[in-house]
């Protein structure tokens, strides 16, 4: 351990970053803004960096402490701390932002300060998301980390980006407001906002059931899960491919991440009697959302749809409350940040070139780019959940997991395996196969440095936690362990 | 008969101020109209002079004085100083509109001084007859700003609507007043107080109970009026949109923290034994607040109405806060419910300074920016202040880090502790709705291109101002401990027991 408050670095090094960048001011400095982006944001990165190496696996206690009080009044504190759960979240998050101040360099035109600064500053507010201790510190940064997003997609999105951006906004405000106010019954009953003393608060069933429900509406819709998902497809058309990226790769995670760190572990007997419904609700979208996906005619639309039904994938394994599903939850989790992020760069490149995401307008991209081909095969496999990326690991164990809890749902949610090569495969063939079919895909230039260098680097992640997953694994395993322990133990 | 010199130390700041305005008003008769800076500066110096003064003299202690119908202590001081501060803000922000439009004269600034001495009497109060003659110095004075524009016949109507409805609820709280002094006997707060604490344990006296609830009916419609909640709230949109911005920059703020001291000292301080009367009547108005004030500001399409309606969800949220300190008789709650609500008023106050502040700078010759389509580009014309009414518009909306979120928090848990976990619910389901019209507000600003292409014209102290009133908000939001201890420590000074 470093004497190094390397939490708030990677909070805070962001958010002062790109504030600095905003300082920058008009387009007229555009170079200046994205070099210090840049250069932000690989900083940002390397002060997570210890977090991995430094990290003990071998203890499912909170790591790197950091606690200051904030708000006696309210016993509020500045409370920071990671473990097996969160730790990976905060390197993936700053890995993300570089990639996606990368991915925006040249494409970003107007604005390109303020586009730089509230992708660092989200960074900041995600990875406070990710490390926060306190529950209001967490609801906080939660709530924050809405007004970048909003932004991102209302001023550089596509053309229906206000539609978009207030439905994303005010879905997920509707949902965590929700949540505020669980959180404060829970600072009544305890005096404390610690979530650490909550875990081990005991709490009576009907209040659990309510708790429940309200932490269930705040995270469903940031997962999000069936049928509350429908800002999601939205807010991906229209955000900019940087802002598609984000909220694949971080965002949706946030969701999935409070149920590990409130739901189970705070109404674990809530969360046991209600675990049938949410594996319905996650089976309705591993099945149903991979049909929709089947039939989308915007690439964007389709793997935001994929994402829902990975997403599905991921509450599944974590309801279904054995080692192996929540384990294979989180590396799905982290693997679908690296290929659904892969997927929304891909379309991007795309986009750069042609201003269409139709599927229907391309054809025949292999014959013009065939770097970006091979390219875009690899995530698009590793989407459909093919042995060896980093896709297949996370689904294979939450399959197995769910064998173990019934077959029946095994069957069921293994069908994604099917689906999902459907509609990602068909999509590709449209796409970058057969001959050229019109004279703009033969104009097509084929992906220069900056884009190799960023899909390169996804690739080898990819592929690499395909191959050998145990350094993901090992970390989060004591703590997975701990919190299945923790939700057998009644609170009653 | 012994005539006793009463100690007029507490009221210095009142008496000074009283003092200036005369010296003021005197002056200005023998000015030449090229004059007008010189009545300008003097009252921001007998302003700046007020609040260094109250500054100086604060300490803690409660002192009565002037027959026990005036008291000092740190609640009062508190919120003197703030209102100081923001008539202060106001009249900056508001000078060269007002200079612009003609009417910047002498009397402009001194009804200003002296709606600012009528709210320092409200909330130095401590008996009926002094309440009242602060809230009318304080009303007539504002009636007659917004009429200043005299060629407008949208201030004129305001200002009439304003007057004859203002009229009604003076009477209505009068009646109201009449009415306690019949049941109880006394005008004093205090002995009001007594009165009704001796009645409930002695007799439990039916007849004057029912007297005395009936006053307390009117006394609490009067209060209503003033705060601009629902159903009493007629007369909010009209006359912010009516009135001068500068004026309606007035109104908008500093007599909140007014109303807010007056409801403290009438319900809490003089009849916190009938809490369960006056919080089921404010819950009712609360509620109906939230729902009018929400519902009704997404309709709008001017600015100024829009702040007016959400001003009255914002009353709303006061009122929750003051309706959960006593539960069930019980009064552990207290302190925490009445520290939230008046950390509520103190962040409306600053958020809606900076929000008209905006129209002010958006306005020009000519020309006023009180639509919201007015805003529309404003990241491109100026990122800096597009910037800033971003986060007065996440403020209010109750997003973090600002300060909004915390007061919104503390009323919360204020209610979740007080065991309405319900209402609690409510007021976040309207605070949602709340949010699209904050939102929209936003979208225009950044999403939009700019219609309007002229630069921003304004005096260096309103940009400088503004800014430190915009980041105000969020430094309060980052650090929200201190301004909770100040109002905490207040009511604990002012409120022993």
């Amino acid at each position: 351990m470093t004497g190094m408050p390397l939490l708030s670095l990677a909070i805070w090094v962001p958010i002062v970053g790109g504030l600095l960048v905003l300082a920058t001011g008009s387009d007229r400095n555009a170079p200046l803004a994205r070099s210090m982006a840049l250069i932000t944001s690989i900083i940002g990165f390397l002060v997570t960096l210890p977090l991995y190496t430094g990290f003990d696996t071998t203890t499912s206690a909170m790591q790197f402490v950091e606690l200051a009080r904030w708000i006696p009044a309210f016993n509020i504190h500045y409370s920071l701390g990671v473990d097996g759960l969160s730790v990976l979240f905060v390197l993936l998050n700053s890995f993300i932002t570089v990639i996606v101040v990368v991915a925006g360099w040249e494409v970003i035109k107007k604005g390109v300060a303020q586009y730089m600064a509230a992708f660092l500053i989200m960074s900041g507010l995600l990875n406070g998301i990710f490390s926060a201790l306190d529950g209001l510190l967490f609801y906080v940064f939660f709530e924050a980390s809405l007004i970048p997003l909003y932004l991102i997609i209302g001023v550089w999105g596509g053309a229906n980006r206000v539609y978009a951006a207030f439905k994303f906004f005010l879905f997920t405000l509707a949902g965590s407001l929700l949540m505020l106010v669980a959180l404060l019954y829970l600072f009544m009953q305890s005096g404390s906002f610690s979530i650490l003393e909550w875990h081990d608060l005991s709490i009576g069933m009907s209040a659990q059931t309510l708790l429940f429900w309200a932490f269930l509406i705040a995270f469903a819709v940031k997962v999000p899960m069936w049928p509350v998902h429908t800002w999601l497809p939205d807010a991906h058309v229209q955000a900019p491919t940087g802002g598609s990226v984000v909220l694949a790769a971080i965002a949706l995670k946030l969701g999935a991440y409070g149920f590990l760190r409130f739901t189970l572990p705070i109404v674990p007997d809530a969360s046991q009697a209600m675990a049938p419904m949410m594996i319905v609700l996650s089976l309705i979208a591993v099945v149903y959302i991979g049909f929709v996906a089947l039939v989308q005619t915007d690439m964007k639309k389709l793997v935001a749809y994929s994402s829902i039904a990975h997403m599905g994938f991921v509450t599944l394994g974590f309801f279904i409350l054995n080692p192996l599903g929540i384990e294979g939850a989180l590396v799905q989790m982290i693997s679908h940040g690296f290929v659904s992020g892969a997927m929304f760069l891909c379309i991007g490149v795309l986009y750069d070139r042609m201003h269409s995401r139709e599927i229907a307008d391309y054809g025949g991209v292999v014959n013009t780019m065939p770097k970006f081909a091979a390219f875009f095969m690899l995530f698009a496999m590793a989407n459909a959940g093919l042995p060896g990326t980093s896709g297949f690991v996370g689904e294979f164990m939450v399959a197995l997991g769910a064998v173990q809890y019934n077959f029946w749902v095994a069957f069921v949610a293994a069908t994604t395996l099917i689906v999902g090569a459907a509609y990602t495969l068909w999509m590709y063939k449209r796409v970058v196969f057969g001959a050229v079919t019109n004279d703009k895909v033969a104009k097509l230039e084929d992906i220069n440095g900056r884009e190799f260098a960023f899909l390169a680097v996804l690739a080898a992640c990819t592929l690499i936690m395909g191959i050998y997953p145990l350094p993901v694994t090992e970390v989060m395993h004591a703590t997975v362990n701990d919190l299945l322990q923790h939700v057998a133990t009644s609170k009653l | 008969m012994n005539f006793v010199v009463p100690d007029f130390a507490p009221a210095a700041t009142e008496l000074f101020m009283a003092g200036m305005s005369l010296v003021i008003l005197l002056l200005t008769v023998f000015m030449r109209q090229s004059a007008r800076n010189v009545g300008y500066m003097l009252t921001q110096v007998t302003l700046i002079g007020a609040a260094l003064i109250t500054i100086f003299m604060m300490d803690g202690q409660v002192r009565l004085t002037m027959s026990d119908m005036y008291v000092d202590d740190l609640l009062g001081d508190v919120l003197k100083v703030l209102i100081l501060f923001s008539v202060i803000t106001a009249l900056i922000y508001g000078r060269a509109y007002a200079a612009d439009r003609g009417f910047d004269t002498p009397e402009y600034h001194l009804l200003a001084l002296f709606s600012t001495l009528g709210m320092m009497v409200m909330v130095s109060s401590s008996h009926f007859l002094s309440m009242y003659v602060g809230l009318e110095m304080l009303s007539l004075s504002l009636y007659a700003m917004v009429a200043l524009d005299r060629d407008s016949a949208r201030s004129t109507e305001a200002a009439m609507k304003y007057f004859i409805l203002g009229a009604l609820a003076s009477g209505m709280l009068l009646y109201g007043m009449s009415m306690v002094y019949g049941a109880t006997g006394n005008l004093s707060l205090a002995g009001i107080d007594q009165a009704i604490y001796n009645q409930a344990a002695v007799y439990d006296g039916v007849s004057s109970k029912t007297v005395l609830t009936f006053g307390l009916v009117f006394i609490v419609a009067g209060l209503a009026f003033k705060f601009g909640a629902a159903p009493f709230h007629m007369w909010v949109p009209d006359v912010y949109h009516g009135a001068p911005t500068s004026v309606t920059l007035l109104i908008g703020s500093a007599p909140k923290l007014a109303a807010f001291a007056m409801a403290i000292r009438l319900l809490v301080g003089g009849m916190l034994d009938l809490a369960e009367h006056w919080q089921t009547m404010l819950m009712l108005m609360a509620i109906a607040s939230l729902v009018l004030g929400n519902i009704a500001a997404i309709a709008q399409t001017n600015l100024k109405r829009m702040l007016a309606y959400s001003g009255i969800s914002h009353m709303g949220f006061v009122f929750l806060g003051l309706l959960t300190g006593v539960v069930d008789g019980d009064r552990f709650n207290a302190l925490n419910a009445y520290t939230s609500s008046m950390f509520y008023a103190i962040a409306y106050v600053v958020m809606s300074l900076a929000s008209f502040g905006m129209i002010i700078l958006l306005s020009r010759s000519g020309f006023e920016a009180e639509n919201i389509d007015d805003l529309k580009g404003l990241n491109k014309r100026s990122s800096w202040f597009a910037a800033m009414m971003m986060i007065v518009m996440f403020s209010m909306a109750g997003i973090p880090f600002f300060v909004g979120f915390f007061a919104k928090m503390s009323i919360l848990q204020s209610l979740v502790a007080a065991d309405m976990v319900w209402l609690a619910v409510f007021a976040v389901m309207m605070s949602l709705i709340g949010a699209f019209y904050y939102l929209r507000v936003v979208k225009v600003m950044y999403f939009d291109e700019p219609v309007d292409t002229a630069p921003i014209h304004s005096a260096p102290d309103v940009r400088v101002l503004l800014s430190v009133n915009c980041l105000a908000i969020a430094a309060l939001g980052l650090l929200p401990q201190q301004m909770i201890d100040l109002c905490q420590l207040a009511l604990v000074a002012s409120f022993p027991g």
